[in-house]
């Protein structure tokens, strides 16, 4: 149940997302951009702001910004330019951020989520803009440590990051939730980055305020907060939650409408779950933008558009359709495969191509393959067990050298041994059984049911059912279909 | 004749002919430079040991047949804007006092490659904000024509070490006019490239978009070889041109057919000095005897440089600036509290830090112009201030390319008056701006200029003459000036000034 | 305050302390009062712009017209940790060290 029919108002959100780009360099140097090494290991004169250093624009960090927008069905500005946004803080050494202000390289785009679920109706959300900027260091300051001083990293400075701002369309925690893991996929899939915000290669904002419909029609509009210091998609949610809440307490409160205060920011406590009041600056927005003189601007041609298209490959939302019609699958199997990545949907169409059949593929995908890679974690690039394998054991289940479930185990053992599937196979003592000792165990079950067979004598054929688990007890390999069958027959052939 | 008195190209000549080595040239220099520096105060910083040493590998490798660089062998001084790796760089200022950086600028790595001999770091206004060289932390700088008066600015120390011989080339920088007006004040030749011609990389910025390196000497020659070392397109300088260098020396020799040179009537306004006048004009004289035509052009929006410059420069710098807050390099504030009786408040330690490390750091000059910058770009002012004087610029820009189209160079005074008296300008801000008058055109426009000797005052003070070219004119500009001193020897005059 | 039609634009006291605070820059009062006064007269000095109607003329930032300058994307070596700290005026060996910072990127 969202909080919009639980209370009289609309929650409106817009988020703010920036997002790393996946480039091996930084954005205006060649130190690389790898997280997690030691303090200032990837530095150089330029990164670090030295007297003298001089940027010079990473092609690559352009080009996946343009993927970036154009995945996100943005315009193209034929001609954009990088601004200088001036603050001083100790994790930007220059002084100031290399970014853009009034000629990003995209703007106005949209990217809709629907959940499958119907949890929501489908929320198309418009992006006002899509800009390429430099990321700034990073700051540590141990509490604990009780000296005066932080510490500051810059490996992180100069990374390339895609600025993306949307309208205020979002109408539910919810919503915006889905949202983002529908923008991190889109831009996983399209290599655009990796949008870990473990690792800090996505981050987001989000502002939110309430629409409140007033008894002479009036629609009532509480202060815009802005909400910083979400560590995950979860955060985010509940940190909307949170804060929806608190709006509706401080309007029955106070009725302080948008307009009546500064815009506030508040960061959100994970472990309190509770959203604070930050420092209130009072000069914190002039930036006093200018036009970057170290770096010259860029043209966008069509022709380098549409060469930029040709290159991105399906966004999640068509392939989503694509899988569905291709393989003839559900729509919702094609759904909870596209969502987990590009390298699942790899292994996915490898297996269905091996199969030949693409529902029984995919069976096997969300029952075995997802479910194994659930429990143990990782990556789907690392998974032991290759396609070739999983089709293998489905050819022979399709064979009738053994059951589904069978097939399971030894999916499982595989996985677990990492031996090929005819080894376990023949570890498992799976073989098959040959005709004479079926013959002998269905006329062993005949003679030790004799309620069975009355049953199926009497017409009630499927009670022939109850068989298969005592011929399985008996000889682990038979083949239930085919004990039924005999079993039947010899039932059949009794007087 | 001694060897400090012998020009570059000479030198070099006689360094090919075994006539003298690099280590007799470097210390005929190094011990100038010891004996007149007291007095001028021309270098912050002298490397005897390291330029002694460049010096004697440079005469065993050509002792030993090996190939060797342009340069090789040839002293040459360094403005001390420049990032060397091997010595301070201070930008004349108490902010970067002992500042090491940890790459050389492209023009230095470019000079050690053509195996000149780097003698020292040199003088300059705190960074590059003068016209005068009376802004240095480190101390004024004189002339060595009348050790009374200024060498002009901001390059004063690289103009004063080759005009009292204590160096035969040197490099500069210019953002308004730092090199061609302090090199008119100093009886030397002095050139601004194109913008883009040389790599900024390693030059500390002050002004990003009107900043320019450019070679210093006693001649068109000299300043020729030097720029031919030192252009060239640099991947590590967005800004840089990427078109071929062209052979300035071998263009140098090219007899000059049919030059159409511009001469602007407003230049000749009440301000410019009467002596410095008849010497402009006369120079026009010397140059249509010599079968160049003299042509009126008009620069609409000259009047209007120096407003545009005083925005423009300023406020690149504030941001420019930013960076030295005691943070990362440079002067930090060591928390000594002071007693400015609460007239600051700060709104955390990290704050004061930054304010008191700034304060401390930077001469009234570079604050007033920090100050000045920053409130053009601030809010509600960017588009009546900055933004306004972008779209003046384009204007000025615009004049010259008109004006190029009806001549070829444009010839005028580089400074109103010659060298002032040190003191003089330096209780009114506005009056130093105004010594810019001629040069800050160039640089808004981004095109090349030269400034040489042409003629001397009554009390013995050097008057100089600018050419002014399109972009990538240089060839044309040295060719002009070579030309010019062919026929007359003011470029060949030392000061008497300075004893030895 | 923005220049008015027919005042002489001057900047106040107040107008001074605010820039220095944006510039991060501690004035005396001596300076204070000097320097209100000098850059009042410059302003003035910069302010003769307005005469000129700049109404059809697009601003010139770069005085190249050059356009789409890149790098590609190849890792060059980075400097050695102790090269970048070197010139540091407090370090611990692994990072820079400066007066506590509050909070993630933004105005301090």
């Amino acid at each position: 149940m969202t909080a919009e029919s639980k209370h009289p108002f609309t929650t409106v959100i817009g988020l703010e997302v920036h997002v790393q780009l996946q480039t091996q360099t930084k954005l205006f140097c060649g130190c690389v951009t790898t997280f997690g090494s030691p303090p200032n290991t990837q530095v150089c004169p330029t990164c670090l702001g030295l007297p003298g250093s001089l940027p010079v624009m990473n092609r690559r960090a352009f080009d996946l910004s343009l993927r970036a927008a154009l995945a996100l069905n943005c315009k193209i500005a034929s001609f954009t330019k990088w601004d200088r946004k001036n603050y001083f803080y100790p994790d930007l050494p220059k002084g100031y951020q290399i970014s853009q202000f009034d000629l990003p390289f995209s703007y106005e785009g949209y990217l809709e989520v629907v959940d499958t679920k119907g949890a929501f109706e489908p929320r198309t959300v418009r992006i006002i803009r899509v800009h390429l900027e430099e990321d700034a260091g990073k700051s540590m300051h141990d509490e604990t440590a009780g000296t005066a001083d932080s510490r500051i990293d810059l490996n992180r400075t100069g990374t390339p990051l895609c600025e993306i701002v949307t309208e205020p369309d979002l109408r539910s925690p919810e919503e915006a939730r889905a949202w983002l893991n529908e923008l991190k996929l889109l831009l996983v899939y399209l290599g655009v980055s990796d949008c870990n915000m473990q690792e800090g290669s996505l981050r987001v904002d989000a502002n939110v305020n309430l629409h409140i419909p007033q008894p002479d029609g009036r629609l009532a509009k509480t202060p815009i907060v802005e909400i910083k210091n979400m560590n995950s998609f979860r955060s985010v949610e509940r940190a909307l939650v949170y804060e929806t809440e608190r709006q509706w307490g401080e309007w029955q409160d106070t009725g302080a409408e948008i307009g009546s205060m500064p815009k506030q920011t508040r960061g959100w406590d994970d472990s309190a779950g509770v959203t604070r009041g930050q420092r209130h600056k009072e000069e914190s927005s002039d930036y006093r933008y200018f036009p970057e003189p170290d770096l010259v601007p860029v043209t966008v041609s069509e022709e380098q558009v549409a060469a930029v298209r040709s290159t991105m490959g399906e966004p999640p939302a068509l392939l989503r359709k694509t899988l569905a019609e291709r393989w003839d699958i559900p729509a919702y199997d094609a759904d909870v495969l596209v969502n987990q990545g590009p390298e699942l949907v790899e292994y996915f169409e490898d297996l269905a191509k091996k199969v030949g059949e693409g529902k029984v593929a995919s069976n096997w995908m969300q029952q075995d393959v997802l479910r194994m890679l659930n429990e143990r974690g990782g990556h789907i690039a690392d998974f032991p067990v290759q396609p070739t394998a999983v089709a293998d054991i489905i050819g022979r289940v399709k064979k009738g050298d053994f059951d589904t479930g069978r097939g399971k185990e030894i999916f499982a053992a595989v996985l677990e041994t990492g031996k090929p599937v005819d080894e376990v196979v023949a570890g498992m003592g799976i073989a098959a059984v040959d005709e004479d000792d079926l013959q002998k165990l269905c006329e062993e079950l005949i003679a030790e049911n004799p309620k069975i067979v009355a049953d199926v004598k009497g017409g009630k054929e499927q009670a022939a059912g109850g068989l298969i688990g005592q011929a399985k007890r008996k000889n682990p390999n038979v083949n239930p279909g085919k004990v039924r069958a005999l079993a039947l027959e010899l039932i059949r052939a009794l007087p | 004749m001694t060897l400090t008195t012998r020009s570059a190209a000479e030198l070099a000549t006689a360094l090919q002919q075994g006539e003298t080595t690099s280590v007799e040239c470097t210390t005929a220099f190094l011990d100038r430079i010891e004996a007149t520096n007291p007095t001028i105060n021309a270098f912050l910083s002298i490397d005897r040991d390291g330029a002694l040493a460049k010096a004697a590998s440079v005469d065993a490798a050509r002792a030993q047949g090996k190939s060797l660089g342009p340069l090789a062998g040839l002293p040459v001084a360094v403005k001390d804007v420049l990032c060397t790796t091997d010595q301070k760089t201070t930008c004349a200022s108490k902010m970067l006092k002992t500042f090491e950086p940890p790459y050389d600028a492209d023009v230095v790595r470019r000079l050690r490659e053509a195996d000149a001999v780097i003698l020292g770091k040199t003088n300059m206004d705190e960074f590059a904000m003068g016209g005068s060289n009376e802004n240095s932390a480190y101390g004024l700088v004189r002339n060595p024509w009348d050790t009374d008066r200024a060498p002009g600015g901001s390059s004063g120390g690289s103009a004063a070490a080759v005009a009292a011989d204590m160096a035969p080339l040197a490099i500069g920088s210019d953002t308004g006019g730092s090199i061609r007006q302090p090199a008119g004040l100093c009886g030397i030749t002095g050139l601004k490239p194109t913008y883009g011609r040389v790599s900024r990389r390693g030059l500390i910025a002050f002004s990003s978009s009107l900043d320019q390196i450019g070679p210093m000497a006693r001649s068109a020659k000299e300043c020729a070889m030097l720029l031919q070392t030192i252009a060239g397109h640099d991947s590590g300088d967005s800004t840089s041109i990427n078109t071929p260098v062209p052979d300035y020396l071998t263009d140098l020799e090219k007899p000059l057919q049919g030059l159409r040179i511009g001469r602007v009537a407003a230049h000749f306004s009440e301000g410019l000095d009467p002596e410095v006048a008849e010497h402009v004009e006369q120079t026009f004289a010397t140059y249509e005897a010599a079968g160049a035509t003299i042509h009126e052009v008009e620069l609409p929006h000259a009047a209007y440089g120096v407003p545009t410059y005083y925005l423009i420069a300023p406020s690149e710098a504030s941001s420019n600036l930013a960076r030295y807050d005691g943070a990362h390099y440079g002067h930090r504030w060591d928390g000594t509290p002071s007693d400015d009786q609460g007239i600051n408040t700060f709104d955390s330690p990290l704050v004061e830090m930054y304010c008191r490390s700034r304060a401390e750091g930077f001469g009234p000059e570079v604050k007033r112009r920090i100050m000045l910058g920053t409130y053009a770009l601030s809010a509600g002012y960017y588009d009546a201030y900055y933004a306004k004087a972008l779209r003046v610029r384009r204007l000025i820009r615009n004049d010259f390319t008109q004006a190029f189209e009806k001549v070829d160079l444009i010839g005028g005074p580089v400074s109103a008056t010659p060298a002032f008296k040190l003191g003089e300008k330096t209780d009114d801000p506005i009056a130093m701006y105004l010594v810019d008058l001629y040069t800050v055109g160039a640089n808004l426009a981004g095109i090349g200029g030269i400034s040489f000797p042409c003629g001397f005052t009554q009390s013995k003070l050097p008057i100089g003459f600018q050419l002014q070219g399109p972009a990538l004119s240089e060839p044309l500009l040295l060719q002009a000036a070579h030309q010019y001193q062919q026929t007359t020897d003011w470029h060949l005059q030392r000061t008497t000034a300075i004893s030895s | 305050m923005p220049a008015q039609d027919n005042a002489e634009p001057t900047l106040t006291r107040e107008d001074v302390v605010k820039v220095a605070m944006l510039a991060r820059l501690a004035l005396s009062d001596a300076e204070l009062s000097s320097l209100t006064d000098e850059l009042s007269q410059i302003v003035g000095l910069v302010s003769q712009l307005s005469e000129l109607n700049t109404d059809d003329v697009e601003p010139l930032a770069h005085p190249l017209d050059s356009q789409n300058v890149f790098r590609e994307d190849n890792p060059a070596p980075s400097l050695k940790t102790a090269d970048a700290l070197r010139c540091a005026p407090r370090h611990d060996g692994e990072c820079f060290l400066v007066p506590a910072v509050l909070g993630e990127s933004g105005s301090a």
